[in-house]
C-alpha cells in the first residue's frame, strides 16, 4: 500500500536540498512511518536537530521542530523534555553532529537515560562541509582531509551509547526502509534513551572519494555488509570486520528513567519546603 | 490483474537511479536523467522503489 506522506509534510518544500541519492530522505520517510505507527499527535511531538545536512530534516516535517547548535540536539532536547516530560522528543543529525562536536551532550544524554528517541543518521562522513572525515570514517577511508587514507580508529556508535548507559540501542541502514521504522517505532515506545543509528550513504562528499560510483553502489554496499545481530552469535571481532550489526543490540527496562526521577525528587524537596 | 500505475513525480525525481537497480522486475529505466516506468506490466508492487525513492517521487497503486 502507498504510503501518504504528504500530511506529515510542510507544504511547498520538496523537492529537499539533499542530493542525488542522499540516504538522508530514505531515513526521512522512515521516521514519518514510525510516527504515524506511533499515533503522535502533531502538536505533542517535537524534533531537534543541530548541524548539518543531516539536521536539515526538521525543515521538512509538520511538527514542533528545532534546529539548534552544531551538536546541541541533545542538550536543547534535555531540556525541552525536563519542562513538558509528556511531550515526545526525536532528536535527529548526522555521525559529525552527534558523536564529534556534539559528543559530550549525546553520552550525558545517554548517562542520564532520558525519555527521547536520538536517530543518528551515520553517512561516515561531514557532508554538509564538503566531505571532512568523522570519528564515523573507516580506518583507511578517504576524506578531503585524510588524502592518504583516515590514520584515526572509528567510534562505533551503539557500544558508545550503550557504554553510556542508553537502555535501547539499535542499528540498521538507509537500504534496510522497512527495519528504519520499525526500530524507531521501538525506540520511540521505549521509556528512556533510545539511540536508533541508520547507516547512511553519502555519495557526494563520501562515496565518489571511496570507489562508490553511484548510489546505487552505496545502498549495495549497505545490502551486503548488513548481518543481522541474531547470525552474529559465535563470530569472531575479525569475521565481523567491515560489516554492519543490525537489530536491536541492547534492551534495558531497569534503569530509572531521569524526568521521572526528577519529578520524585522536586516532590521531596517540596514536602520539605512546605 | 489491472497494471499497476507507477507515478513518477519529475520535479522531485533527481535520477539518482535507486529505483532502477533494486526493482526486482525490471520495470522502471532511467532517462534524461529522471526515473522512467519502461514495462509497468511487469511491476509485481513489492513497493521497493517507492520505500528507497529518497525523494518522495515515485507511487505505485
Ligand atoms: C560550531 C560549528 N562548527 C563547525 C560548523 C561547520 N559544520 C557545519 S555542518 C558540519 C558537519 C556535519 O556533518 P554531519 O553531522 O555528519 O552531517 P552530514 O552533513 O554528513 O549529514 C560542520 C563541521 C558549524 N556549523 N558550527
Ligand atoms: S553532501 Fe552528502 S550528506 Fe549532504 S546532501 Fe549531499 S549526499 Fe547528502
Ligand atoms: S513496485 Fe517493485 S516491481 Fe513495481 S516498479 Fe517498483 S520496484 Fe519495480
Ligand atoms: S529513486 Fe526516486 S529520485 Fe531516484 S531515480 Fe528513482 S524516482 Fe528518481
Amino acid at each position: 500500500m502507498s504510503f501518504d506522506y504528504e500530511k506529515y509534510l510542510r507544504p511547498g518544500k520538496l523537492p529537499h536540498i539533499w542530493c542525488p541519492g542522499c540516504g538522508h530522505g530514505i531515513i526521512l520517510k522512515g521516521l514519518i512511518r514510525a510516527i504515524d505507527k506511533c499515533r503522535l499527535a502533531k502538536n505533542r511531538t517535537a524534533i531537534v536537530s543541530g548541524i548539518g545536512c543531516a539536521s536539515r530534516l526538521p525543515g521538512y516535517v509538520d511538527f514542533n521542530t528545532v534546529h539548534t547548535a552544531h551538536g546541541r540536539a541533545a542538550a536543547f532536547a534535555t531540556g525541552m523534555k525536563l519542562a513538558d516530560p509528556e511531550l515526545t522528543v526525536i532528536c535527529v543529525g548526522g555521525d559529525g553532529d552527534g558523536v564529534a562536536i556534539g559528543g559530550n551532550h549525546f553520552i550525558h544524554a545517554c548517562r542520564r537515560n532520558i525519555d527521547l528517541t536520538y536517530i543518528i543518521m551515520n553517512n561516515n562522513i561531514y557532508g554538509m562541509t564538503g566531505g571532512q572525515f568523522s570519528p564515523c570514517t573507516p580506518t583507511g577511508a578517504f576524506a578531503s582531509t585524510t588524502p592518504y587514507g583516515n590514520p584515526d580508529p572509528v567510534f562505533d556508535i551503539a557500544r558508545l551509547a550503550i557504554g553510556a548507559g542508553a537502555t535501547f540501542v539499535a542499528r540498521t541502514t538507509a537500504y534496510h526502509a522497512l527495519q528504519i521504522d520499525k526500530l524507531i517505532t521501538e525506540g520511540i515506545l521505549h521509556k528512556g534513551m533510545a539511540i536508533i543509528e541508520v547507516v547512511d550513504g553519502c555519495p557526494t562528499s563520501y562515496g565518489r572519494r571511496n570507489k562508490f560510483k553511484s548510489p546505487s553502489d552505496m545502498m549495495t554496499w549497505l545490502k551486503d555488509a548488513a548481518i543481522p545481530v541474531e547470525k552474529t552469535e559465535g563470530m569472531s571481532e575479525k569475521d565481523l570486520e567491515g560489516k554492519i550489526v543490525t537489530g536491536i543490540l541492547h534492551r534495558d527496562e531497569t534503569r530509572p528513567e531521569y524526568c521521572e526521577q526528577y519529578a520524585l525528587l522536586r516532590e521531596r524537596a517540596q514536602r520539605k519546603e512546605g | 490483474m489491472a497494471i499497476p500505475t507507477i507515478e513518477i513525480n519529475e520535479k522531485y525525481c533527481k535520477g539518482c537511479g535507486i529505483c532502477v537497480t533494486f526493482c526486482p522486475a525490471k520495470a522502471l529505466a532511467l532517462e534524461n536523467f529522471k526515473a522512467k516506468a519502461i514495462k509497468p506490466e511487469a511491476c509485481v508492487k513489492c513497493m521497493q522503489c517507492e520505500l528507497r525513492c529518497p525523494d518522495f517521487a515515485i507511487r505505485i497503486s
